[in-house]
């Protein structure tokens, strides 16, 4: 196996490259964010506003949903290239534990 | 592996293996005492039916009986089965992609002996106070009513094992992800592999809703906890739902791979390539993925309300879809092959009938209403066996014959061989095809004894009798194993003739790391391309030789096991209020994790194979491994 040390130097356009690449990320972070934000906004403003459980509670769960995908896309980098399998698994691993929660649930504990 | 040993003695080769971390060695430990197992849960079966052989029979007494019952089905499941398969699927996988070794080999020893432990542990409890006698099952109410230490021994041990068969399952899957030769896409990968990746993706999903079970079971019953006592607040019901969330999936466990081992066998006899190697592969995982959704078919008695039966049966019955799909795409490589009827191919050939058989009563108790009928009858003890021994333990014994030359490189009798199948598969359709219709007159499962005038005595007897012939078959493949090892006629590497994938390109069995050059994958059947190009050598290779990395063996797994196997006969007597108790499980735990804690500062940084050395065995000189 090789354990030798590579000086590398990059190119003038894999600089560019990169620095757009990183731009973009940079960008994509930011909305992300700044959903966020909304969607917790939207959470407060749900239970200010004095809605019937039955209403909040799914609503919320919704959006936590939603922040759970967005956190992994965009903070923890599940779109970049080779998370494809790790994503198959995380995601195969939560529909059955949904599957599992929604059976106890419905039938055991409603 | 044979001319070291020679040279080194006894005392050495054990010393070797235990401390091994080489897959093909560590598959020969899962196939020894994954083997020893079996023969134990077998005497136990045979202890089951001489006293079911006649009405009103006293060979064993009510309470003996529902221990041999217990352990009979614990033991061919958890410390049988699994670990025979894992045995044939550390021995082989990593062959078939071309790989050293497995991702984790220090993983893979420590596996095994939490597996060994594990089964030793629940074993003693013959000899401590009483085995455990609420079935297999452990269902909560009886399971807490149970007044010895059996259930103790049943939870613990199954703690630990369980333990170990997660983290080979983990260990198969980084494997399979990360360490496939350059060129085996995952759509190039033989389906013994594919199945292999598929039931470890369900263990690493499945065995933790066990282990919560466990965990709740052994501090209800140790530690003064009360999750499943009704009388205190607790729910009974959770562990059923917690076991069969396991429980399913854990017969795909054991199907799937069998499916693999099969598939296989029909494409080396048939001399063909598998017919719809896609189909069989996408079946694979939709039954992987079924396989969590339909576990309160076991519950539908429990009174689930119709809804809910309805969803669950619905979900069973489709399960039987891609499992049609899978006996047609067999069918379909048998035909117009050129059939060669070694003894593997018998009994994939065997297969077949059977295990349509078990699927077929297996939909019929997926619908709801006639399971009212047939639940915990005998008709659900035939269905299962048809499915477990039809089908996991046909493929057990085929690969037993299609890999003992790949594992020892010596070949299995098939004089003897072919005795031993039609014995076995007499035997079997005897003893459990009767049993349907015993289910049928109404004979309840798990009990002791009946009545002279209930009529159940002839059918019981035949079931018996059959009983005999499957014992007959056992000894006989037994007596193989001996003839063959002291013939010992070495047999190269392709001993079937006609094999197709990787393992076969290299000798049997393989030197300890496998293939000198990794090698370059052309397509799916690698081998079988190769071969019909003319390359003498079986492999284009990826890499040019060089010197191979290769990790030290190591006692820290065993050491790590043993400390679990002690802290647990502390948490065991714990309720009687024994002084020592506590102690023993600090210092069980202190073992373990004193050895993990070494095994983390300590560096072990393996040895190299220098290139010379690979060259001089290349030529047959062989060369010492450390
Ligand atoms: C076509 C596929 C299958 C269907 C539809 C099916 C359906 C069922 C159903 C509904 C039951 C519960 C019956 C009851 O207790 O009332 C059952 C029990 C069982 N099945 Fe299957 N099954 C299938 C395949 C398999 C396979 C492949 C295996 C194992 C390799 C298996 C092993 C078992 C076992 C061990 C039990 C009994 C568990 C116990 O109560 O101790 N089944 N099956
Ligand atoms: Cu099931």
């Amino acid at each position: 196996m090789a354990h030798d040390v590579h000086d590398y130097v990059r190119t003038k356009e894999e600089y560019e490259y990169v620095r757009r690449q990183r731009a973009q990320e940079m960008r994509h972070m930011l909305t992300s964010f700044a959903m966020m934000i909304f969607l917790t906004l939207i959470a407060f403003t749900a239970v200010a506003a004095g809605f019937s459980t039955y209403l909040i509670v799914p609503i919320i769960l919704l959006l936590a949903a939603i922040q759970v995908v967005l956190q992994l896309y965009h903070f923890m980098h599940l779109s970049n290239k080779g998370s494809g399998t790790i994503a198959f698994f995380m995601f195969s691993g939560m529909f059955v534990a949904f599957i599992v929660i929604l059976t106890f649930v419905t039938i055991i504990w409603w | 592996m044979s001319s070291n040993a020679q040279k080194s003695g006894f005392g050495a080769t054990v010393w070797d293996y235990i401390t091994s971390v080489d897959h093909k060695k560590i598959a020969i430990l899962y196939l020894m005492s994954g083997g020893l197992f079996f023969l134990i849960g077998g005497i136990e079966a045979m202890m089951i039916r001489i006293q079911l052989m006649k009405a009103g029979n006293d060979f064993l007494s009510a309470g003996t009986y529902n221990e041999v019952m217990t352990m009979h089905g614990t033991t061919m499941i958890f410390l049988a089965a699994m670990p025979l398969l894992l045995g044939f699927m550390n021995a082989i996988m990593p062959l078939q992609i071309g790989a050293r070794d497995v991702a984790f080999p220090f993983l893979n020893s420590l596996g095994f002996w939490l597996f060994f432990f594990g089964g030793i542990f629940l074993n003693l409890s013959w000899f401590l106070g009483g085995a455990p006698d609420a079935g297999w099952t452990n269902y909560a109410s009886l399971a807490l009513a149970s007044e010895s230490h059996g259930i103790d021994f049943y939870a613990l041990g199954l703690t630990i094992s369980g333990f170990g068969t997660l983290i080979s399952g983990i260990n198969f899957l980084v494997t399979i992800i990360n360490m496939r030769a350059p060129g085996m896409t995952y759509m190039r990968m033989p389906l013994f592999t594919w199945t292999t990746f598929v039931a470890s993706a369900l263990i690493l999903l499945a065995f933790p809703p066990l282990t919560i079970a466990i965990f709740f079971m052994v501090f209800d019953r140790l530690f003064g906890s009360h999750f499943f006592d009704v009388a205190a607040g607790g729910n009974t019901i959770i562990w059923e739902h917690l076991f069969w969330i396991f429980g399913h999936p854990e017969v795909y466990i054991l199907i799937l791979p069998a499916f693999g081992i099969f598939s296989e066998i029909f494409a080396i006899f048939s001399r063909k390539r598998l017919f719809g190697y896609t189909a069989l592969v996408f079946a694979t995982i939709l039954i992987g993925f079924y396989g969590f959704m339909v576990w309160a078919h076991h519950m539908f008695t429990v009174g689930l309300g119709p809804t809910a039966n309805a969803i669950f049966a619905l979900a069973t019955m489709i399960i039987a879809v891609p499992t049609g799909v899978k006996i047609f795409n067999w069918l379909l490589t048998i035909w117009g092959g050129s059939v060669s009827f070694a003894t593997p191919m018998l009994y994939a050939v065997g297969f077949i009938p059977s295990f349509v058989a078990g699927g077929v009563t297996g939909v019929m108790q997926a619908m709801a209403p006639l399971d009212y009928q047939l639940h915990d009858s005998y008709f659900i003890v035939a269905h299962f066996h048809y499915v477990i021994v039809g089908g996991v333990v046909l493929a057990i014994f085929a690969a037993t014959h299609l890999y003992w030359p790949k594992m020892f490189g010596t070949m299995l009798s098939e004089k003897l061989g072919k005795v031993t199948f039609w014995l076995f598969f007499i035997g079997f359709h005897l003893t459990f095809f009767i049993q349907h219709f015993l289910g049928l007159m109404g004979m309840p499962r798990r009990v002791y004894t009946f009545g002279a005038d209930q009529g159940w005595d002839l059918f019981n007897a035949i079931s018996s009798a059959g009983a005999v012939f499957m014992a007959l078959g056992v000894i006989i493949m037994l007596v193989n194993v001996v003839l063959t090892t002291v013939k010992n006629e070495r047999v190269g590497n392709d001993p079937w003739g006609d094999g197709r994938t990787l393992e076969w390109a290299i000798p049997s069995p393989p030197p300890f790391y496998n293939f000198a050059q990794t090698p370059l994958v052309r397509g799916l059947d690698t081998y079988w391309i190769e071969k019909m190009e003319g390359n003498k050598e079986g492999m284009i290779y990826a890499e040019p030789l060089g010197d191979i990395h290769m990790p030290n063996n190591s006692f820290l797994p065993v050491v790590m096991s043993f400390g679990l196997f002690v802290a647990s006969f502390g948490a065991l007597y714990h309720p009687d209020d024994l002084p020592w108790t506590i102690p023993v499980i600090v210092l069980g735990l202190l073992i373990t994790f004193g050895s993990m804690l070494l095994r983390s500062l300590k560096d072990d940084l393996g040895f190299h194979i220098h290139k010379e050395d690979l060259i001089k065995d290349r030529e047959g000189v062989k060369t010492d491994g450390h």
